[in-house]
């Protein structure tokens, strides 16, 4: 059975105002995470991420289906039975959330005093989180004193503290410059290949799911548009959300206003060759072209590398006789997309 | 200046007293107005205890209370301080009716400053498995402690203004000092006198007040 189980959960908010229609959050949302991968949840504000990561510890109660979580059921469970469960859940947040008037040692102390762990527990626990993150020499120190990546590391040092089985991170890296982003997103790595911990990584940034995650969910409008390996998502995309995703990061075949510009600087037909991994090499499609006699020059595109596989959509402008491009294109065509482009 | 010599060991005395009635007041006004406050705090929509029907009682309450100016309140809390401390004037009268309008007011205040700590940082608590009670010792008060201390001595402040009236009814204290040998005998000195002892007192708790708030806020 899955760690994280959703069955065809929702959530509706009352309305704010009397005789006004009850507001959706979430609408269907089915979803399965298996212990020891790291699932990405990805959509536009408002499209019910957050309110979707808070089922699953409780934070938020839903209104309807079932969650279970480690076998245990969490929908319908009053607030003061969800101790135990939470202690098993950490989570870590977009503005960090740490408690001001605590130091480093302490905020990072406070879910093993919830759990009631003895004083000498503590002292240890807290010394070998503090070195997991790196932050040993800021321990006494207030969060006002940390950078933003300084003050993320408490934060997940705290989450982890009372040794939880997930991870739930709420859009952990959106308030971060780039490059504290990746000192985040590489800690959040080690966290799961070193600590065997699932994680659970609500974004906006695509880039963020392509670093990181090994599935994951395209959220839109409170539902579940797509869901799947983030290679597949990534090289595939069946719904138009995803795809806007994907085009933030993956340059594939170009929109009509980019094949104006393109047009207007190169000469020939134009083509984009999607490539997938396993199927074809470049270097086949390459040959093949030169020996029909076809000119070609690369315009557009690139091949990305996720999750260890390459894919990627290459645009070509050729220059050659119709019939002897056609001929080519016919025989490399098997395991290679060919889009002819207007 | 040759009247107000004599009257020294008066003038002592008033303060003491002064400093009693403000004392007792927002000891017993400061955690009445807490848990009022907090009361409203946690029971509003949204909130840890959130209880639309508690919330709305209590701030009705406080909104009929508050505004009520102190020396009225005085004469319309009588019969109820008489019942309570046994005496409609007097120096423990005067406690219990400074203490009660303290409390409403205080309120305003703890809520107000509890309101300035990020919900992110309760949701934090809440989960990692925080139970209320917990979250809010542990985590609302100790988070909203600056401010609130400087809340308390504003209301320190506003006490000793109070408790001035204390002298209409009985009560003792600078306030009725500066009636009694200033303002009845025409001689001005000695009304001064009491205001600038008043003035030393509420620099002097501002000034703790501020000190121990910035220790607390660390800037």
């Amino acid at each position: 059975m899955a760690l994280i189980s959703l069955r065809n959960v929702s959530k509706t908010y009352p309305p704010a105002r009397r005789g006004e229609p009850p507001v959706t959050a979430l609408q269907d949302i089915s979803l399965e995470i298996e212990a020891g991968e790291i699932f990405g949840i990805i959509g536009y504000s408002g499209a019910g991420k957050s309110t979707l990561v808070r089922l699953i510890n409780g934070l938020e109660a839903s209104t309807g289906g079932e969650i279970t979580v480690d076998g245990r059921a969490v929908s319908g469970v009053p607030e003061r039975k969800l101790k135990s469960l939470r202690l098993d859940i950490g989570m870590i947040f977009q503005q960090f959330n740490l408690f001001n008037s605590k130091t480093v040692r302490s905020n990072i102390a406070y879910p093993l005093r919830v759990a009631g762990r003895s004083k000498d527990e503590i002292t240890a626990r807290t010394n070998e989180l503090l070195a997991f993150v790196g932050l040993t020499d800021k321990a006494g120190s207030y969060p006002e004193q940390l950078s933003g990546g300084q003050k993320q590391r408490v934060g997940i040092a705290r989450a982890l503290a009372a040794s939880p089985k997930i991870l739930l991170a709420d859009e952990a890296t959106s308030a971060l410059d780039p490059e504290t982003t990746q000192e985040v997103l590489a800690l959040l790595r080690r966290v799961n290949r070193e600590l065997g911990i699932t994680i659970v990584v609500i974004t906006h940034e695509m880039e963020v799911i392509k670093d990181l995650a090994t599935r994951v969910a395209v959220m839109d409008a409170g539902r579940i548009v797509e869901q799947g390996g983030v290679f597949e998502v990534f090289s595939n995309p069946r719904e138009e959300s995803s795809r806007r995703f994907v085009s933030t990061v993956v340059r594939g075949i170009p929109s009509a206003e980019e094949v104006r510009t393109l047009r207007s600087r190169h000469e020939g037909r134009m083509v984009t060759l999607s490539f997938r991994d396993g199927h074809s090499s470049q270097a086949a499609v390459f040959l093949e072209l030169a020996a029909a006699g076809v000119g070609f020059e690369l315009v557009y595109g690139g091949i990305n590398d996720i999750s260890g596989r390459a894919f990627g959509h290459l645009t070509l402008a050729l220059k050659g006789a119709d019939q002897a491009i056609d001929g080519a294109l016919a025989a490399v065509g098997h395991g290679i997309k060919v889009t002819e482009l207007g | 200046m040759e009247d107000l010599i004599p009257l020294t060991p008066q003038l002592w005395t008033a303060v003491g007293e002064t400093l009693y009635i403000v004392g007792l007041s927002l000891l017993f006004g400061g955690i009445g107005g807490l848990l009022i406050g907090l009361g409203l705090y946690t029971t509003r929509s949204g909130a840890l205890l959130a209880n639309r029907a508690v919330f709305g009682i209590l701030n009705v309450l406080v909104n009929i209370f508050r505004p009520i100016p102190f020396i009225i309140f005085l004469a319309a809390a009588q019969p109820l301080a008489r019942s309570v401390t046994g005496s409609g004037i007097g120096n423990n009268a005067i406690i219990f009716t400074l203490s009660l309008a303290a409390a409403f007011g205080i309120s305003r205040i703890v809520e107000q400053n509890l309101l300035t700590v990020q919900p992110g940082v309760i949701e934090a608590a809440r989960s990692v498995g925080a139970g209320r009670r917990r979250i809010i010792l542990t985590i609302l008060i100790p988070e909203a402690l600056g401010p609130l201390i400087l809340g308390y001595t504003y209301i320190f402040v506003a006490l000793v203004d109070m408790s001035a009236v204390a002298g209409y009814v009985g009560g003792g204290g600078l306030g009725n000092f500066a009636i009694q040998y200033g303002y009845r005998q025409f001689n001005p000195v000695v009304t001064w006198a009491a205001v600038a002892v008043i003035i030393v007192l509420v620099q002097l708790v501002q000034f703790l007040g501020n000190q121990t708030a910035r220790k607390v806020l660390r800037r």
